[in-house]
């Protein structure tokens, strides 16, 4: 076994964990964090989406073992301690930008990421920025309105690219 | 999907991890950002008993100018490639080409050296380091050694590197200028190139092939061409010269060769232009 120490949503886990267990399992099943989707599982789909130390990752191809000392942030970390949402997750309200939903936490985590990276976005930029992220409903219409709203409201310039 | 049970130890030098390979011989597998890696792993097509991770060892991101040339370490990820300023200025071939890997999640934890000792015929940067002419250095128990690209890659999944040899540091020289094209053929925005063409154009032309053989490919019958001063239409008629491309689900052998010419022809049309 390995001994992990690893910071989840602000809080300090250790664990002794199995070599082999993948970091969505340790989310999952030994945090109880059941958020994180898998979908895939093949690092294709994005659905395990979630924050390593502030960058998007797909956790179902991340060792637990390598998340050591890291920042994880998963989507019951992102919104207020009383209740309230992120920012994303409003837009995503807002914009109707999930039909049945079970890519919505790795998509708002991967647009989360983007918007810290990118400080201009415009249509093909977030359409770029979540491609690694599949929609079965393929509901990326509003997906994208969604996280050009969110760049829009920060202050950046967004341009639809036609 | 779970890989088959392993032992695991982390390296926090590149001694460290050089001692643990010495140790576990052809059993160790060192892992870095293990986006090939831990895949593979998942399907039990690769089981290593032991697996190193390198991937924390301090001081192995860097990317700095050294002479005409731009070192890179071992550990700098694709998305440090992609947004690095200073190799977009010297060598922009390389970011242009590593902004095109996978997808940002995957370009968040996939490294220059990992994909590169990992020496898949399918992945973009190891057939641009091919043509840009990059230098490859490795450290063992005796100390450190170069390997030239075109050295590098030997068979399928299979390099220069010795068992107890870690790659630590990749160096580029700088493009002065060159034309440059990266051509990706693919079907889906995150998939794997069908064929892929790595095209540097000056004074020694570099055109390197993805997914058209065993290995990441030089084009050395176009590069022989270029030289010549041929056209980018006749050049690219030796496009698929020397090369196996394999048949699978997403294309027969005859129509990757088929691709490699249109893609050549392609890149060898944006480099110059």
């Amino acid at each position: 076994v390995v001994l992990i120490s690893v910071g989840v949503n602000g809080t300090r886990r250790q664990h002794e964990v199995e070599p082999r267990l993948l970091l969505v399992q340790y989310l999952r099943e030994t945090l109880g964090l059941t958020g994180t989707n898998i979908g895939c599982d093949t690092s294709s789909c994005g659905a395990c989406t979630v924050l390593l130390n502030g960058q998007s990752v797909k956790s179902c191809t991340l060792l637990a073992a390598q998340a050591d000392e890291a920042e994880i942030v998963t989507i019951e970390g992102l919104g207020g301690p009383d209740g309230s949402l992120h920012p994303v997750q409003e837009a995503f309200r807002e914009h109707h930008a999930l039909q049945c939903g079970y890519c919505t936490p790795g998509m708002v985590m991967a647009a989360v990421s983007l918007l810290a990276e990118e400080g201009h976005l415009d249509e093909r930029g977030v359409r770029e920025g979540l491609e690694g992220n599949l929609c079965r409903c393929t509901g990326y219409h509003n997906i994208v309105k969604a996280v050009l709203a969110c760049a829009a409201d920060r202050g950046t310039p967004t341009e639809s690219s036609s | 999907v779970i890989p088959a049970a392993f032992e695991y130890a982390r390296a926090d030098s590149v001694e460290e991890a050089i001692a643990l390979l010495v140790e576990h011989g052809d059993e160790a597998k060192l892992v870095a950002g293990g986006h090939s890696l831990v895949p593979l792993m998942k399907l039990r097509l690769a089981t290593p008993s032991v697996l190193i991770d390198v991937g924390r060892i301090p001081g192995l991101s860097y990317i700095e100018e050294r002479g005409d040339e731009v070192a890179i370490g071992a550990l700098a990820r694709h998305h440090d490639l992609e947004t690095s300023a200073l190799l977009k200025e010297q060598v922009p071939l390389l970011p242009h080409t590593a902004h095109q890997v996978g997808d940002p999640q995957v370009r968040h934890r996939g490294t220059l050296g990992g994909t590169l000792a990992h020496g898949d015929p399918a992945s973009d940067l190891p057939a641009t380091v091919l043509a840009l002419g990059g230098t490859l250095v490795a450290q063992g128990p005796n100390g450190r050694r170069e390997i030239a690209a075109h050295d590098f890659f030997v068979g399928f999944l299979e390099t220069a590197l010795a068992a107890d040899e870690v790659l630590v540091e990749i160096r580029l020289p700088k493009m002065a200028g060159a034309g440059w094209s990266f051509q990706k053929f693919n079907r889906r925005a995150q998939d794997w190139a069908i064929v892929g063409v790595a095209a540097v154009i000056n004074g020694t032309p570099g055109i390197a092939l993805v997914n058209m053989g065993a290995i990441p490919l030089r084009a050395t019958a176009v590069e022989e061409a270029v030289r010549r001063g041929a056209s980018a239409t006749d050049a690219a008629t030796a496009a698929d010269q020397g090369t196996d491309p394999p048949s699978d689900i997403n294309a027969s052998s005859e129509y990757r060769r088929h691709l490699a010419t249109v893609l050549v022809r392609r890149a060898l049309e944006e480099a110059s232009s």
